[in-house]
This record gives C-alpha cells, structure tokens and sequence, in this order.
C-alpha cells in the first residue's frame, strides 16, 4: 500500500515551548510526482521540510521513507535515504569552482591528492544531464543565482536524492533563470524523482504540479489534483477560516487633516517608489509576503539603512533620519520582527530597556537621575500591565507578550509619535497578542500613528484602518477599509510586477 | 527555595571565597611571611598597576572587546614621560599630564581601528601593540632613561601612614570606575551594547561613538599606571600586562562574552593575581613556572565564563 509512496509524513506535531508549529499535517508524495505545498506564512511549511531533513525533531508523528518508518530524521538519515533539499540560500563556495561545489565535502580523489580533472569530467557529465550550460571551471561566485542554483540541483542529483524538496525555489531567480529551473523540475520527474515545490507563485505550483497540498496554521488542510483545482479554491483553503479572533474595539480616532508621515517615492535598502501617508490616529496595515520589503521600508523610516532617492516628511518637516537614534529624537520608533535579536535587551532589566533611549534626556553632567529613572519604568510598568515581580528583573525572564510589552514601553517613554510594528505579536500566545491590540488602540486613540507590518492576514484586516500591500520591494495596491478582503490582499501580495527583465545578470560562460 | 538563595549568596561571593582560601594556603605555606604588614604593603604597591589598568579594561571586555595594547601604552609613556623630562627638561607635571593625553590618544585610534574600520577588536589592539612598543624602543634606543626629577617617585614610593599613595591612587580610580559603570547613563550602556549590540543600536544608543569612548578609557587609565611608577623608564616596564590585566577582569566575572560583570569582582580578581604572584614569589617559585599558573588560571576563568553561558543558555 505504502509502496506507490517514496515519503510519507503522519500526524507530525512539533511544539515548541508556548507555540505549537505543526498541529497534525501529513503528507504523502508519489515517485515521480512534483507535489505543490502551499500555505501562507506562518503556516508551518519551512517546519514541516526541516522535519524531513533533520534540522527539526518532530514532537509526534512518524517519518516513512520507501516504506521504511522512522520517529526522527537526522541530516546523515536524511542524505543516506535520498533525501536532498534546496533552500533559499544556497551553501556553494564562492571561490571555489563550480567542480569542486558540486563534490564539496567528497571530492574524487587519486591517492592523497585531489583529481580535479576527474571531477571536471564528472561534473561536465552531471550538468549534462540536466542540460546545464555550466563550465566546471568555473568559479561559482562568477556564476548567476540561477546557475548556483542549478548546482545545488545538481549535487542534491549526484548524491542520489529521490526526494527533492525545493522552497520557494524560484523567489531569487529572473524570469529568465525561473523557466530554466522549470525545465529541469520536468526533467527531474521525468527521470523518476519526487519533488516537494514550495512556492507562494500559485501560477508556478499550476504549471509544475501534479497534486497541490495545502496546510494552515500548522494543520493539513486537503490535497488536489492540480487539474481540478483552481486558484480561488487554493487562496481561499489557504486563507479561509473565519474571522475567530476577537479585536478589541476602537473608538474614532482618525484625523485625516493630519499627517503625520509621508513618503514620496522613497527607494533604499531595496525598496523601490515607495509613497504612502500615514495620518494622526490612524494605523496603516503593510501586507506581503515574508521578503516583499516591508521590514527593509521600516528600516528606512526608522534611521537604521539608508534611503538612496526620495523625500520623508514628519508633520509636513522633509526629515532624513541617518540614524536609530535620529529618528527616535523625531518621535520615530520600531518594534522589530525578531523581538530577541533586534528588540529587547534580554541581559538587561526591564527599567534599563525602558529608559534606554532617554538616558541621555534624564542624565545631568552625565549621571542619571536615579529618581526620574526608577519613576519612568514603575509607571510605564502599571500603565501597560507588564506582568513582572519588580522592574529589576531581567527581560530574559520575561515571556514573549510581555517583552514585548517592555519594548513599546521603552518607545512610550521616549515620546514617540509613530510607532512601526514589524510583526507585533509573532510568537506570541493569543491572550497576549489580544493585549497587545489594545495596547496599539491605545496609542492611536491617544493620536499617535501606527504603521503594522503583518503577515497574519486576520491581524492585518481586523487592525488597520487602511492597507498598502507590498509586493517584491515594489507597492501593488492600496485598501481602504471597505474593500479590506483576505483573497485580494493574497492577490496584490503575490502580483509578479512587470520585471522588465534588465536586471543584468551575468551569464555562466 | 531557602537552599538557592543560599546557593546564590555563595555563587556571587565565590570569587571572595577564593581570594580568603588564596590568603591562608600562603599564608601557611610562608610560615606567616605572606601576612607580615610589610609584605601586605607590598601586594598593594605591586597590584595598583594592573590595578588601575584594569578599569579600562572591564569597561572593553564589558562590550566583548579587548585591547591588547595597553601593556605596549604603559612602556611607551612611561618612556615619552622620562623622555619629555631628562632630554627635553620638562616640567614634571606637564610632562605627565602629557603623556597620559598620548595614552588617551592611542586609545582613540584603537576606537578608531574598531568602531570606524571595523577591525576586529582582537587584531587591531594586536597590531598597536606591537607598534607603539616598537616605538618605545626607538625614543629610548632600547636603553633605560634615568636621572629625571626627584619629585617623580613620590607616585610609587610615598605613602600616607602604612598605605602607599599608588594604592590609594588605586581605589580612587576603582570609585570612578565603579561610578561610571552604575551611576552615568554610559554604564548602562556599556551593559546594553554588551549584552547586544543591534538591539542596543536600534534603542538609540550610537554604538559606535560608545565605542570610541571605551577604547579612549582604556587607553586613559593604562596612561594612569604612570602614577604609580617609581624610578627609571624602560622599554620593558609594561611588556605582557596585559596578560594579568586580562586575567585579573575575567577572574573577576566579567564575561568575555560581554553584558555581565561588576566592578567589585574586578578588584576581587586584582587581589587575586596580585596575591598568587607575590605568594608565588615568596615561595621561590621560578619565573617560568609562574607564567604556567597563570596561564591555566585564565583558562580556568575563562572556562568557568563560558560553561555558566552554556547552562544559561539551555
């Protein structure tokens, strides 16, 4: 029975400490089938894969590989089993020539020394047979993305994988680079391997697939015959649940003769022709897809990368911030993605992390009034509830909502007036996050501004009073509240913009 | 939950524990010679150099840097002191004053090397080291300068009643230290810049301005090791100091991952040092066996660091 499967996953779960990633998904792929995984971000897919490679131990649930079960992959099972797959980035080295990756970590040797020749002669061959165009000798950091690509391919091949799994393969790629990566996927199947294709592109999972998987919020959801399936089926498996979650309800608050940030085509840090406005009491939704360039725009208000072209304006003042620290003293702050890398200062107490941007405003001759220091934090400690034996205690100690909460604190202390959320309650558990909704109707009620960064489609239409979907660094659309819908929002965030295709990529020799 | 506090009081005063069990195995072991109060006296002039040197050293590793250089900035101004006074004939205090403004100064340019270039901070300090003790030996030729006002090892020899001035130079410079690090807003973030640097940067701290400042520390209080010399100036006076300089701040707790550790611990780590050595010595212990012991000290400290960083982060 199991036999038409090569792999089969079975009621995997993993959880993670307060979060639970995968619920129950399983997944079973023929030979020779190209197999679409979808889903939206957050969903559990990059999970699900690291499973499969060994990089995550699932809590529950069984592995089984041509029939044979397994509890647990480690990356040595994996590869031995014929299981390869290709990441977003890549592991090639640069200086190293396309031969030599392609035998990274096993090179052909004669005796002691290295037979680079052989290799050469091997590699021709692989590449060959995926009617590759790549000079062996060549150094891969000379070679496109595309190309290294076509390598990882190629070694994955080498090794014998039966199972490729691929995520979101061609998100780096030129059009260009994207259809020869499509040859080979066919190629790949016609020569008998399986392939798992993760892609947000619902165009390229219709062209290559032969059954769609979808999962949500770490559950599996259905699986389809591609030729059944049509696009507005899969956005709404993927998106479809009802509106559950319960938004705390805000009062009017809008002053639209007021605005507070605007941006007139603003392009750096990659985003390109950015221009929105953001008025007093208003929070702004910014929808995409996880690398669309949302968190790079809010790197760019906020100080912390150059802008290269364009104008910023804050209350109608040109403003160009150079750095964090700038754009704090205009009464700009963010609340990063990665709470624990970029937001709080885990080693550190939770009054120091309060008062860490108006140290220097409550310092005389450099030393900090104790006071004024101790009052700040026990206040901004009462006012958003920060649930804590004492201000001294470190932040590490703290959960996920309530570091959060000590990062908002900080920037309340600091007097911002528009607060950029990138992500505000990733990772959070869903009391906290209903904490944190309120917190942020707060701040608007109070007439400061909001721009919110969400990938958590509920989120983004039941908080924002308007949204700007961005898709690949560019924007594609803008919603006002009546036209808020979950399939349109998925429509404009996974919109190709016209590439014009001059993106000048070398080409391999 | 009595048990950990217990355990906890015993933890944050290990390093104490440490240093009394230090004291009373040389104290024994010397038949009593450890703790006579001449010999006492004599720890206390002996560690008020690395002492002092020590300050700006825990503020460096505080942010999980290092400076290498400072053993090189104590020769070189000791020489360029001496230099200034015998064959320049300056007066004394100016010659001082000036000398410890150079350290400053080459303290900045290790800030430079660092926060601007992006240097790391390893290598950089390492590649000042070698040049300003190369250019000790070309003002001094390699040779010691003598013969400069009588007044200038008052520093080094005075004391008020039994306790010689440099180790209370010393703990004046322990105040200002502990002061910096606890009670301006630079401690807090010299902590926050230590414990992360990105997030510290995006709180609205200029890391790289903090940057500067600490190297400049550093090289401002291996310039005050100046003042507590006595005699002659040699192209050797400062050579390897860093090495205990280094030991003494980890020994003390400060973690060379940065973010953690307290003044108090560094002086604790001070005494340490400065005991094993002078008890090392009493014993007749040879020179090449010294540098064994102190070497797996470090280790040791280190080691210790780096397994409480490990079960921390499990």
């Amino acid at each position: 029975m199991s036999e038409d499967y090569v792999l089969e996953l079975e009621h995997i779960r993993k959880e993670y400490p307060g979060v639970v990633a995968l619920k129950d998904v399983t997944l079973q792929l023929r030979r020779g089938e190209v197999l679409g995984l979808i889903g939206e971000n957050g969903a559990g897919k990059s999970t699900l894969i690291k499973c499969c490679s060994g990089a995550v131990i699932p809590t529950s649930g069984k592995i089984r590989i041509n029939g044979k079960e397994f509890d647990r992959m480690t990356p040595q099972l994996a590869a031995e089993n014929g299981i390869a797959i290709i990441y977003q980035e890549f592991n090639n080295v640069g200086e190293l020539s396309a031969a030599e990756n392609l035998f990274l970590g096993r090179p052909i040797r004669k005796g002691m020394v290295i037979d680079r020749k052989a290799m050469e002669e091997e590699a021709a061959k692989a590449f060959a047979q995926l009617q590759i165009k790549i000079d062996p000798r060549e150094l891969v950091k000379n070679l496109s993305v595309g190309y290294q690509q076509m390598i990882e391919i190629a070694k994955a091949i080498q090794q014998n994988a039966q199972v490729l799994i691929m995520d979101e393969p061609s998100a780096p790629l030129t059009t260009n680079e994207v259809e020869n990566m499509f040859k080979v996927v066919e190629l790949l199947r016609e020569k008998g391997v399986s392939i798992i294709y993760i892609s947000h592109r619902l165009e390229e999972i219709f062209r290559l697939s032969d059954r769609i998987e979808v999962i949500r919020d770490g559950e599996y959801v259905d699986t389809l015959i591609t030729p059944k399936a049509t696009v507005d089926q899969l956005i709404r498996m993927m998106v479809g649940r009802e509106m559950t979650q319960q938004f705390p309800p805000r009062k009017p608050c809008i002053d639209t003769s007021k605005v507070v940030l605007e941006l007139q085509n603003v392009y750096g840090n990659g985003d390109e022709d950015m221009s929105l406005k953001i008025h007093a009491g208003e929070v702004l939704g910014l929808g995409g897809l996880v690398g669309a360039g949302r968190t790079e725009l809010a790197e760019v208000i906020f100080g912390a990368k150059a802008k290269t072209a364009g104008k910023i304006f804050l209350n109608g003042q040109e403003i160009n911030p150079k750095s964090p620290r700038e754009a704090i003293d205009l009464g700009i702050a963010l609340v990063p993605e990665d709470r624990k890398r970029h937001g709080a200062l885990l080693t550190n107490s939770i009054k120091n992390n309060i008062n860490m941007p108006i140290y220097e405003r409550i310092s005389k001759a450099s030393v900090i009034d104790g006071k004024t220091e101790m009052a700040t934090a026990e206040k901004y400690r009462e006012e958003i509830q920060i649930k804590c034996p004492g201000v001294h205690q470190l932040v590490k100690n703290l959960s996920g909502g309530n570091q959060q909460k000590v990062i908002l604190g900080k920037w309340l202390a600091a007097d911002s007036q528009l607060i950029i959320f990138d992500e505000p309650t990733r990772g959070i558990d869903v009391g906290a996050k209903f904490e944190i909704y309120k917190l942020i109707n707060d701040l608007v009620e109070s007439g400061r501004s909001v721009l919110m960064i969400s990938s958590e489609m509920e989120e983004l239409i039941g908080m924002s009073d308007r949204i700007i979907v961005l898709a690949e660094h560019q924007m594609t659309g803008e919603l006002q509240k009546e036209e808020f819908n979950a399939d349109t929002i998925m429509t404009l965030a996974s919109a190709i913009v016209d590439q014009a295709d001059n993106s000048g990529d070398k080409e391999a020799s | 939950m009595k048990n950990l506090k217990g355990n906890s009081l015993i933890k944050s005063n290990a390093i104490w524990i440490v240093f009394i069990i230090e004291v009373i195995i040389f104290a024994i072991a010397s038949g009593g010679t450890f703790v006579t109060g001449s010999n006492i006296v004599n720890i206390a002039r002996q560690v008020s150099y690395y002492g002092i040197a020590s300050i700006g050293m825990t503020f460096v590793i505080l942010i999980a840097g290092i400076d290498l250089s400072i053993g090189s900035i104590i020769t070189l101004v000791n020489v360029i002191c001496a230099f200034m006074m015998v064959n320049a004939g300056m007066n004394m205090w100016v010659a001082v004053l000036l000398s410890i403004a150079v350290a400053t100064l080459i303290g900045v340019l290790n800030g430079a090397m660092v926060a601007s270039v992006g240097i790391p901070a390893l290598i950089a300090t390492f590649a000042t080291q070698t040049i300003f003790e190369g250019v000790a030996y070309l003002i001094s030729g390699g040779r010691p300068i003598a013969g400069f006002d009588s007044n200038f090892g008052l520093f080094g020899r005075w004391s008020i009643g039994p306790i010689p001035i440099c180790a209370i130079i010393m703990i004046l410079c322990f105040a200002i230290g502990s002061f910096i690090l606890n009670k301006t807003y630079f401690g807090r973030y010299f902590y926050a810049i230590g414990g992360n640097e990105e997030a510290a940067e995006l709180s609205g701290i200029r890391v790289n301005r903090v940057k500067y400042l600490i190297y400049a520390l550093s090289g401002l209080f291996a310039g005050l090791v100046l003042l507590s010399r006595s005699g002659s100036a040699q192209s050797t006076v400062g050579k390897g100091l860093e090495f205990d300089v280094i030991t003494c701040v980890v020994l003390g707790g400060v973690s060379v991952n940065g973010g953690i550790g307290r003044m108090s611990g560094v002086v604790a780590g001070v005494l340490i040092i400065g005991s094993l050595t002078n008890g090392m010595i009493l014993m007749d212990v040879s020179e090449y066996t010294q540098m064994v012991v102190k070497g797996i000290v470090l280790a040791i400290a280190v080691g210790i660091d780096c397994i409480s960083k490990k079960r921390n982060a499990l």
